[in-house]
């Protein structure tokens, strides 16, 4: 631990940081533009210079100078203030004018710097530099003559995102970035670069124009267009979600979120249901909530309980499935399941369905086996935790399923259960290296869960757990990974079916052949509408998609951002939603709708406040009084075994950028999708 | 631009490659990626077209831009098709105080090439360079691999007129004299090796 003085104040650091990080631990403010602690130190804006003694008398890059033992740090000296005027100077030379006009102005960190370290006046009086703009996909919008070159958003897609597809070309005055031949971004975490960009060279290009930042209301939340739970920030304009960007949670997505969480909220603009409607003969017409909840309630009080089934969707929040739970057990019905892609997860134990090695825990693993998934589409930010776990020391993994490109060497063993099995048995070379791993793992996808021997493939793979000690002190290796953000929270509530219950297949099946007369569809939208045959439908949901287009009863509800709810990620970590804007028109909460509803249907819910809906919720599982909190589970007994068809395993996940109905409704996501999905990167800059 | 779609290095080419490769140790062969830009110029005909540099960052197994950001960092690597004879004209101080405007026209003149340009024929490239650190033997400039130096309008127009002719004219100085040796006769160390 060397001791060191910064501004004539000694302080003790650990060894083997840099200045810079020393000087941050003494609560000194030291400007930089290229350093950034999750990227590799570039060292090459020289903004963070300081003066360091002993040492050549000048001032010395903080960013990149390891801390030595009784070093004098001076962070405020004259030398040091007319050094960073000068860089600033020198920054400024061929930085453009033009903040009025430029998005990042309000949050931009050479303006801030500029005000704090730099000249009231420049002058340079020669020209400036001009660049040419770079095409960058759909995402990213390039104004290069702004770029200072820190190469931030070079480090970040080559380390971070995996995708080695940006550099700096020529040099000196003549250095360009550029991705290689003006082709797209291709990764799903591509716009986390205009996060990272000090300036406004790389900005979002959806949202450019749209608004300034203090003109935004801020809202902490969370997402919930994957089952990561990442935590964002959703900025706001009145009634209009105008941007999500990323918060810091360092268990959780870290600093970066996928481009589907940040860009699919244009979506919640288009297509949303503002009012009820009611089918009258045949088509559905917009009705007052009385009139709707008077259609459901005459045809419920006609129906027995065990004619009525609900499903609940992928992105319901916890609140709105508890009310339900407890409305059908009050109207008597056991069918009910939150599993609408009839992935076969058993509800208990809690170790049976999260990721139990945590996903900040994966970055400590040495062997993983992936079962039935594409990482990169379905968890981008697991995906980049394995990555730096490769990139660290030497992560073995290999996948049995879908052969993808997941930006670090993967060991392709095979397609479908088959191969499993033959790890199972030890006859696959890689039972091997799970063997002698000291903390190997597994992470199933819904791929290999949702199918018919999904129990079967959960079986074998408690098998290898048990085997080859998945599960030790200290480490739980097997892991569950959803691609819905409300799966986890359905099971941990319950809104699976009761004894005699039948499970979504099972209420498909019965609506089909009349044996089920209403379905209650809590924004479930990924069924197969079809086979609802005549039943009666009531969608509560808030986007136009499958459900509410085969509905007779249209519920509107509230979209993720427009609702305070409880979601619980993968890991079975429970986190709060909070609410960013109004839901649109007649538009309500869930829990409130269905609450009015039990008043219609004689449904006799109880509780009047969200309070209430939580206490419930705790009632049901105590899990959710520990919100954001996370502890091992028990390793209990699970898993029937049985056969397994030899049926290639695929992932869920056909499109990353269009997964639910905000997606579906995105502009945005469409354009990603025919850029990056339908092979149409052929474009270049000249095209655009 | 690119007229070339595919490129792999010939045989000779592969095994000097491979030499290449291994003066480097284990995990480093991306060390060896700017002798083999130049080994994959060389068997361009002096430019690197984009097949080449996918080859290179192939041979290495590298990432295609980081094989393109060293070959557009260096000036030596040209990314666009030059001419058979490629000129590189040295214009700082020490040559332009000795005369490096005339020899910039007399290249214009003969090879009807300005700064930048390649000649219709393709025999000719001349393109304006920064010091080529033969400021001793000023005005000079560089044809392909040889520097030419001591150069005047004359001297210079000769040399042009023998490339175009399809001769190789004798590097180096162009006055007579022996590197950059004084041109008349030594001044000092006289006496050294009388003996």
């Amino acid at each position: 631990m060397p001791k060191v003085t910064i501004d004539g104040t000694e302080i003790e650091v650990p060894g083997g940081i840099t200045v810079l990080q020393a000087c941050e631990m003494a609560g000194k403010e030291i400007p930089r533009f290229c350093y950034h602690e999750r990227l590799s130190i570039a060292g090459n804006c020289r903004m963070c210079l300081v003066e360091v003694s002993p040492g050549p008398p000048k001032p010395a890059a903080s960013c990149a100078l390891p801390v030595g033992e009784g070093m004098e740090i001076k962070t405020d000296s004259e030398m040091v203030r007319k050094a960073r005027n000068g860089v600033m100077e020198f920054l400024l030379i061929n930085h453009p004018l033009d903040c009025p006009i430029c998005d990042q102005g309000g949050e931009c960190d050479l303006q801030d710097q500029a005000m704090a370290y730099g000249h009231d006046h420049s002058r340079f009086e020669e020209n400036k530099r001009a660049v040419k703009d770079k095409h960058m996909g759909p995402l990213v919008k390039t104004i290069m003559t702004r770029c200072i070159h820190c190469t931030r958003c070079v480090r970040f897609a080559t380390e971070i995102a995996g995708v080695p597809e940006l550099g700096m070309l020529g040099r000196g005055e003549h250095a360009e970035i550029t991705t290689y031949l003006e082709k797209s971004l291709d990764s799903e975490l591509s716009a986390n670069v205009i996060d990272l960009c000090p300036v406004g060279a790389l900005t979002s290009k959806p949202y450019a124009f749209v608004s300034r930042p203090w003109e935004l209301a801020k809202t902490e939340s969370i997402d919930v267009m994957d089952a990561i739970g990442s935590a964002i920030r959703v900025d706001s304009r009145q009634t209009e979600v105008l941007r999500v960007l990323p918060r810091l949670n360092e268990d959780v997505n870290e600093e970066w979120i996928g481009d589907k969480t940040r860009y699919a909220v244009d979506g919640l603009a288009r297509q949303r249901l503002d009012r009820p409607y009611l089918r009258v003969d045949g088509k559905l017409q917009e009705t007052s909530w009385q009139d709707a909840f008077a259609a459901i309630a005459e045809k419920v009080k006609a129906t027995k309980g065990e004619r009525i089934a609900a499903i609940a969707g992928d992105q319901c929040d916890a609140e709105a499935m508890i009310a339900l739970k407890d409305l059908m057990s009050a109207l008597g019905s056991p069918h009910i399941d939150c599993r609408q892609d009839g992935a076969k997860l058993p509800t208990e134990p809690r170790a049976a369905y999260v990721m139990n090695s945590t996903i900040a825990g994966l970055e400590t693993a040495d062997a993983v086996l992936l079962v039935g998934t594409n990482l990169r589409w379905e968890a981008p930010l697991i995906n980049t935790r394995l990555r730096k776990a490769w990139l660290q020391g030497g992560l073995q993994a290999a996948a049995i399923g879908p052969d993808v490109d997941l930006t670090y060497p993967v060991d392709y063993l095979g397609a479908g259960p088959d191969t499993l099995s033959a790890v199972a048995d030890g006859s696959n070379a890689f039972a091997e290296v799970l063997k002698n791993a000291e903390r190997p793992a597994i992470i199933i996808g819904m791929g290999a869960l949702a199918r018919a021997d999904g129990a079967a493939i959960l079986a074998t793979a408690r098998k290898i757990a048990d085997d080859y000690s998945l599960v030790k002190d200290g480490w739980n290796g097997f892991n569950v990974l959803h691609t819905a953000a409300a799966r986890v929270g359905g099971i941990d509530l319950g809104f699976t079916p009761d004894a005699g219950g039948r499970d979504v297949e099972g209420i498909l099946a019965g609506a089909s052949n009349g044996d089920i007369d209403i379905v209650y569809l809590l924004a479930a939208d990924e069924i197969d509408t079809a086979r609802l045959g005549d039943t009666f439908v009531v969608y509560q949901g808030h986007h136009g998609d499958a459900g509410a287009h085969r509905a007779d009863v249209i519920l509107p509800g509230s979209a993720y951002t427009e609702k305070s709810g409880t979601y619980v990620n993968t890991e079975g970590r429970v986190q709060l939603a909070r609410q960013a804007a109004q839901p649109p028109g007649d538009a309500r909460e869930d829990w409130a709708i269905i609450r009015a509803l039990s008043d219609a249907v004689g449904g006799g819910l109880s509780f009047s406040t969200l309070g209430d809906v939580r206490a419930r919720l705790v009632e049901a599982n105590p899990i959710f009084d520990k919100i954001n909190d996370i502890e091992p589970w028990p390793w209990s007994a699970f898993g029937e075994p049985g056969t397994m068809s030899s049926e290639p395993l695929e992932s869920p996940v056909e499109n990353y950028y269009m997964t639910c109905p905000i997606s579906r409704a995105s502009e945005t996501m469409a354009e990603c999708s025919r850029e990056f999905v339908a092979g149409g990167d052929e474009r270049t800059g000249t095209d655009g | 631009m690119s007229d070339i779609d595919s490129f792999k290095f010939s045989d000779a080419g592969r095994t000097r490659c491979d030499e290449i490769i291994a003066r480097y140790p284990d995990g480093r062969q991306q060390s060896a990626v700017i002798p083999l830009l130049d080994l994959a110029q060389r068997e361009c005909g002096g430019w690197l077209p984009t097949a080449a540099l996918e080859h290179v960052a192939e041979c290495l197994g590298m990432a295609k831009i980081r094989v393109l950001e060293v070959a557009s960092f260096y000036s030596m690597f040209n990314l666009e098709p030059v001419g058979k004879n490629f000129i590189q004209l040295c214009r700082t101080t020490p040559c332009w105080l000795r005369g490096s405007d005339d020899l910039r026209d007399v290249a214009k003149e003969v090879t009807g090439c300005a700064l930048g340009q390649t000649s219709d024929d393709g025999v000719f490239t001349v393109v304006e360079v920064e010091c080529l650190g033969a400021c001793c033997n000023a005005p000079m400039v560089q044809i392909n691999d040889e520097y030419y130096e001591d150069l005047t309008a004359e001297n210079f127009r000769k040399v042009l007129e023998a490339f175009k002719r399809g001769e190789t004219p004798e590097s180096g100085s162009q006055a007579g004299r022996s590197g950059s040796a004084p041109t008349d006769g030594l001044t000092s160390l006289t006496g050294m090796g009388a003996d």
